[in-house]
């Protein structure tokens, strides 16, 4: 087994006397789809923001690809490989669908700091953000404004943008998130596919979807890993059952 | 409705028809009108950078206009009373050139814009607001206490400074000199909103987030923006100055930087011309509305009001059925 691209050792972040992420060690494997689940409250927002870099741990380790970036920015984390997706949409509503894809692909490029040249007339930089667009599906929508996008094609642009910055591990915090049956199809079969280019560490509710896409399931609930195994093994899990899935499930 | 592409130039085209008219009818007062139109829109399209595009609402802006026009009046002042300014060991004359009082003053501005927005960007809303505005009163207050350059008088300039090869005093003159400095900032502008470094700023005010998250710095962006946006309405403020050959306390006073957000909204936030139709609007109504009424400010304030219940875009937005962007 190759070193994982992305870990966390041991993390934790309290709020007060609350442990929001207590004693959390994670790893994401080339290749892989690990998803992580977890009641409402589970502490799994306070997990994104200690990897993304939003929150700062109070003890523990993120590493990616082998170097720590605990302290990093969430811009360098950027740079050194890390493309997250946001369970909101954090587009520029006002730009066009390219425009967004160019900004994801400036970032990548490290060199915003040009004020006369037209960016849209820089060929790296579209050409980046158009084989990101292409392979989302968006490539024929690229002039329209993304306000007037539909929530599932915010979703896929969403995406898009993380792929401008050729990640080498993405964090994709609920992907799913408001898309119908039909949308979240779709959505699953691309991530699908995705997982080859880069890993992904897949926050999701939809549990279909989590069924289907992920090679292996974390459980967290009130801030620890309660399990980590493969579908099967956390469909039977008891201790998952009692805390998440009901026991129907 | 009409494509902005057209607004525009129609726009340059009234601003140049309505001096030369003038010029040829011998009016020469209308011709200065129109010089204080320019000069204000080139203010404003500084301010038209972190307002319309970065998103920062600065109401401090008077304080690179009053920086620009102090750095006149100071060089001017030394020069027209033959006594070198002395800062400690350096010694500098004063000069009566505009290109050596411009480059002053927008350095300078500049330098205070870097401070201030060191300070100030990575406020939002409200707070972003108060420290700019309080920024102001500081320049404000301090100019008046500033008794060497006549304190609350202000100060006088006999001559208008000299640009090589022109008659600076002919109005006209004058005129082509701000105009052409209106269109290259303008061209500026387009050019800045069109680079790599627009399309980062226009993101950072739309959605800091995903901006750090593909590994820009927003904060940075807006910096630099508010520096360049400074520097450009301090140029105007040494214009503003030389026009008026005057300087006083009122170029820092905060209606000025309202004044400045105001002509912005009236024309469209954002846009190109906005700030030109703004300040085109702003001048005729003072003197128009001004000549019939001493309480123009309340029918400012109605029109205003309109533009702002009524279209988010100003009269650009209005013209082209577009909404501008959201600050």
């Amino acid at each position: 087994m190759s070193d994982p691209v992305l870990a966390t050792r041991n993390l934790m972040k309290s709020f007060g006397a609350l442990k929001a992420t207590n004693d959390v060690t994670i790893d994401l494997r080339v290749g892989e789809i690990h998803a992580i689940i977890g009641p409402n409250g589970a502490g799994k927002s306070t997990l994104i923001g200690l990897i993304t870099g939003n929150l700062a741990p109070d003890s523990g380790a993120v590493d990616l690809q082998g170097r720590e970036i605990t302290r990093a920015s969430v811009e360098h984390r950027a740079h050194a490989g890390l493309g997250r997706t946001f369970q909101i949409s954090a587009l520029a509503m006002e730009d066009t669908v390219l425009e967004n894809a160019v900004l994801g692909a400036l970032g990548a490029s490290g060199r915003p700091w040009r004020f006369w040249r037209s960016v849209l007339g820089d060929p790296d930089l579209t050409g980046r953000a158009m084989a990101a667009l292409e392979q989302v599906g968006l490539a024929d929508h690229r002039n329209t404004v993304c306000r007037e996008l539909s929530h599932g094609q915010r979703r896929q642009l969403e995406v898009a943008v993380a792929l401008t910055l050729e990640p080498k591990a993405f964090l994709m915090d609920e992907p799913m998130a408001g898309l119908g049956a039909e949308g979240s199809t779709t959505m699953t079969g691309f991530l699908d596919g995705l997982r080859a280019q880069a890993p992904i560490l897949l926050v999701e509710h939809d549990m279909d979807a989590v069924f289907a896409l992920a090679d292996r399931i974390s459980v967290l609930d009130y801030g620890r890993i309660i399990a980590t195994g493969t579908v099967d093994e956390i469909r039977t899990h008891p201790d998952v059952r009692s805390a998440y899935l009901g026991e129907d499930a | 409705m009409i494509a902005e592409r057209h607004i525009n130039w129609a726009v340059i085209a009234l601003f140049l028809i309505i001096p030369i008219g003038a010029l040829l009818l011998d009016e020469p007062f209308t011709i200065t009108l129109a010089t204080k139109a320019a000069v204000l829109a080139l203010a404003a399209v500084g301010l038209n950078i972190a307002l319309g595009i970065g998103g920062l609402v600065s109401l401090g802006h008077a304080v690179f206009f009053g920086l620009g026009g102090y750095a006149m009046g100071i060089l001017a002042f030394h020069a027209q009373t033959y006594s070198p300014l002395e800062l400690g060991p350096l010694t500098i004359a004063g000069t009566k050139s505009m290109p050596v009082i411009w480059i002053t003053a927008m350095l300078v501005s500049a330098l205070i814009a870097w401070i201030i927005g060191l300070l100030s960007v990575r406020t939002t809303g409200v707070y972003f607001i108060m420290i700019t505005l309080a920024f102001g009163q500081m320049f404000f207050y301090f100019s008046i206490s500033c008794s060497a350059y006549g304190g609350e008088d202000g100060l006088s300039i006999y001559v208008r400074n000299g640009f090589p090869g022109l008659n600076t005093l002919v109005p006209i003159q004058f005129f082509g000199l701000c105009f052409a400095l209106l269109c290259i900032a303008l061209f500026i502008f387009a050019r800045l909103r069109a680079s790599a470094f627009g399309l980062a700023l226009n993101a950072s005010r739309q959605t800091p987030a995903r901006v750090q998250t593909v590994g820009l710095n927003p904060l940075r962006m807006k910096l630099v923006a508010f520096v360049i946006s400074g520097a450009i309405t301090g140029l105007a403020g040494a214009l503003f100055a030389d026009l008026n050959r005057f300087v006083s306390p009122v170029m820092f006073s905060w209606q000025l930087s309202g004044e400045l957000i105001i002509l912005i909204i009236m024309g469209g936030v954002g846009r190109l011309m906005g700030p030109v139709i703004g300040a085109g609007l702003f001048v005729i109504l003072e003197h128009w509305l001004g000549g019939l009424t001493d309480y123009w400010h309340v029918w400012l304030g109605a029109i205003l009001l309109g533009i702002v219940l009524f279209g988010r875009g100003g009269v650009i937005g209005f013209l082209t059925g577009k909404e501008g962007p959201h600050v």
